[in-house]
């Protein structure tokens, strides 16, 4: 630096940063890139009530609106556990274990808020196992429904089904990846009550892909 | 248990290559991000000049207006948009974002230093994928940069658009990261005693254009993968034919592309706003409102993006028409802050104010008949004619590319130690601006007497002709204005005036430091009580107390 520059400079090298207090950067960046994330699945819901709205089948030689398409509506009562064709229909015990490990997820973050770092590694593990377990039963169910005649190709509606449920399959094994480095790293030691921001960032992420299950549940099977 | 200490290992070698490769320096890596950018400006600059070649003259008077194909001709203004669009203007804005934000916040670095190293080196990958697709059978893109269905569809395009789409797909997630890290940085880490409104202008239109970014781009995303997926895995989105919707494509495309045509600007409204109060010696006129016009245009950015849709029939004219004839208030609003600033002020005519001025009065002409186009009785006649390529070129090149131009003279000092040389500066800008005037300005009344956009070929008998030519030599003219600034590059870095620390007397804290900074950036913060910090430290002593 030159000797005018020098002269700017009265005040110490900074301590501290405006915004320090308040959540992490990670927890704040992670924040933000659910908002990005919920903006993609807007995009995707918007194809979806709009090609849902417009949809249309000829019954008794009058053009009806009917969704799901009749030749498909069997395949979605997610209170049934077989098919007509007595296939497995496992789609609600893949959504109650996914809602559970939303639970398990946050009983484990109130673990390392309060330093109790081996029930954190545990609760993070089952839900891992859990998360695994969901995009198991989902790949399961994929081949059911292709086998039943539900392809991506099989009307509008098979298209937006396995892209919507597909790309949430996708946030589901991004998931689980950082459940694995968390886990993974809560055994190595690391982590406390003080430093776990990583933990509270995967954590709303984990809940946040659990959410997008609940309303494509909703819209898929339900309304 | 005793503690050992350590001798500090001596620095292993590390080459200069190595050294930028493996770099998470901002200021290194916005660098890298204007370098990348200008090679795709490049590259897109030749795409322009095989488009202007194609159209000088129609086709049956002699060979040069049939200067390539049809079908490369489709591709050639395909890719010169997606690289002017996605690989230069929104990338080099982000440069100057990534070279400046940490420094005027009087940051170390970016909040997430590593993942603002990936955000960079997703777009040489991106753009890589989508330029290979030149190599693929069929050619590259064709459908133009917006690759509407059913034209984009599998029926009509080969694997060349799929190479664009996933090439795209990768500089978006670019963005996204990038938007994320700009968001943290700008809230997290500023230095003791700036407050949100003592944060330069450029801050705010970077923090503005984030949040644009964060909420718009992931929607291109989606868009883009359904077009993927109805090209290769037999979807029916945009399909009419098995129920899908054409229509639906262009909503959600466009709410992606109207927010960004403010992400392709608001940057460059923020260089101008710092160039111009450095160089009339005055502070910006009216900081708040023009801090509040920023986003209002953000804000209203994403209630407009059907008015590219008036003649599809298929949109509520009424609203979006207003809607986009309000985005001209806060637009007005900062042209008279900008005007005012420079009212009897003290001009110093150094290459960045004359940059900036041309931003100033080309991107006037670009809102002006950019309002003519939100009427809708105009938008009909003039929809997909050569008025609209004159309108988006006023703005993007007259108002976003003299506003990159500025931002360069403006901070090479800073970014190499080295002033450029001023003659060739205004002489770069004196030929860019005739060559720019010259090449769209003539599109104004091309389009208003009917000719289409996207022809490959047209009659002579259409009276277009002499238009064309004189809109080709224009053309070539810019081109030959890059020339002197390479020179001056090349000829600056080696033997450039030296800088100094602060050669504008500039206001923000980029100028505290030493040209180029050290990588922690600052090793003293001056005092900020004010939007101007380091004025305040220049010429506060003597008041202060």
């Amino acid at each position: 630096m030159t000797a005018d520059a020098t002269a700017l400079t009265t005040h110490g090298p900074a301590l501290e940063t405006h915004g320090s207090g308040g959540m992490g950067n990670p927890v704040l960046g992670m924040l933000l890139f659910i908002t990005s994330e919920v903006m993609f699945f807007a995009g995707l819901f918007a194809a979806y009530f709009s090609i849902r709205a417009g949809y249309t089948e000829v019954i008794n030689s009058v053009s009806t609106h009917v969704w799901p398409p009749t030749q498909f509506q069997h395949l979605l009562n997610p209170f049934t556990l077989t098919t007509e064709s007595g296939a497995l229909n496992l789609i609600l015990p893949a959504t109650l274990i996914l809602l559970s490990s939303s639970v398990t997820c946050q009983l484990g973050l109130m673990a390392i808020r309060r330093n109790d770092r081996r029930g954190f590694v545990r609760a993070f593990a089952v839900t891992l196992v859990l998360g695994v377990s969901f995009l198991l039963l989902q790949a399961f169910d994929y081949s059911v429904l292709m086998h039943e005649g539900l392809t991506m190709g099989a009307t509008t509606f098979g298209t937006t089904y396995f892209t919507l449920t597909g790309f949430h399959g996708a946030h589901v094994f991004g998931g689980a990846l950082m459940l694995s480095v968390v886990v993974y790293r809560g055994m190595a030691g690391q982590f406390s009550a003080k430093h776990h921001d990583m933990v509270e960032a995967v954590s709303w992420y984990w809940h946040f892909v659990d959410v997008v299950w609940l309303l494509l549940f909703s819209i898929l099977y339900l309304l | 248990m005793a503690t050992t200490t350590l001798n500090p290992a001596a620095p292993a070698y590390r080459s200069a290559l190595y050294e930028w490769l493996t770099t998470t320096d901002h200021k290194k890596i916005g660098i890298m991000y204007l370098i990348n950018s200008i090679i795709f400006f490049l590259a897109g600059g030749i795409l322009a000049l095989i488009v202007r070649l194609q159209l000088v003259i129609p086709k049956d008077a002699t060979t040069i207006g049939g200067l390539v194909s049809p079908e490369f001709y489709n591709q050639a203004f395909t890719m010169h948009a997606s690289f002017m669009l996605f690989l230069f203007i929104i990338p080099i804005l982000a440069g100057f974002g990534n070279y400046a934000v940490p420094l005027q916040i009087g940051a170390p670095d970016m909040a997430f230093p590593r993942i603002n190293a990936l955000s960079f080196w997703l777009l040489p990958l991106g753009g890589a994928l989508m330029a290979s697709g030149f190599l693929a059978t069929g050619g590259a893109a064709a459908s133009g940069w917006t690759e509407y269905p059913p034209l984009s569809g599998a029926k009509f395009n080969g694997p060349g658009t799929d190479l664009w789409i996933m090439g795209l797909t990768l500089i978006g997630t670019s963005s996204i990261l990038g938007a994320i890290n700009f968001l943290v940085t700008i809230f997290k880490m500023r230095a003791p005693g700036m407050t949100l409104f003592r944060m330069p202008i450029m801050v705010w239109t970077i923090l503005v254009t984030s949040v644009l970014v964060l909420m718009a781009t992931p929607v291109l995303t989606s868009a883009l993968i359904m077009l993927f997926i109805d090209r290769n895995y037999g979807g029916h989105f945009f399909d009419p034919a098995n129920g899908g919707n054409a229509i639906l494509y262009q909503n959600v495309f466009w709410f992606y592309s109207h927010p960004a045509v403010y992400i392709m600007i608001l940057p460059a409204m923020g260089i101008v706003s710092e160039v111009l109060p450095v160089f009339s010696r005055k502070p910006l006129f009216g900081y708040k409102a023009f801090v509040f016009a920023t986003v209002a245009i953000g804000a209203l950015g994403f209630s407009v993006w059907a008015h590219h849709m008036f003649t599809t029939g298929a949109v509520f004219l009424p609203f979006f028409s207003l809607m986009t004839f309000l985005i001209a208030v806060p637009t007005g609003v900062k042209m008279f802050n900008w005007i005012a600033t420079l009212w009897r002020g003290k001009l110093t005519f150094s290459t960045p104010l004359v940059f900036a001025t041309g931003f100033l009065t080309m991107f006037l002409i670009g809102g002006l008949n950019g309002a003519f186009s939100a009427a809708v009785p105009v938008d009909f006649a003039i929809h997909d004619t050569y008025w609209v390529v004159a309108h988006l070129h006023y703005v993007l090149f007259g108002g976003s590319v003299f506003g990159v131009f500025a931002g360069i003279y403006y901070w090479f000092p800073k970014m190499t130690g080295r002033m450029l040389n001023e003659t060739l500066g205004k002489l770069q800008f004196l030929i860019m601006f005739i060559g720019f005037n010259m090449t769209f300005f003539p599109m104004h009344q091309l389009g208003l007497a009917g000719m289409p956009r996207r022809i490959a070929d047209y009659s002579a008998s259409a009276g277009w002709t002499d238009l064309n030519i004189v809109a080709t030599i224009g053309g070539f003219t810019i081109a030959a204005s890059i020339l002197p600034f390479l020179w001056n590059v090349l000829v600056s870095l080696r033997s450039g005036r030296i800088a100094g620390d602060d050669p504008w007397e500039g206001n923000t804290l980029e100028w505290a430091t030493s040209s180029p900074p050290p990588p922690y950036n600052f090793d003293h913060l001056p005092e900020i009580r004010s939007e101007r910090p380091v004025f305040d430290a220049r010429h506060g002593q003597a008041a202060a107390h």
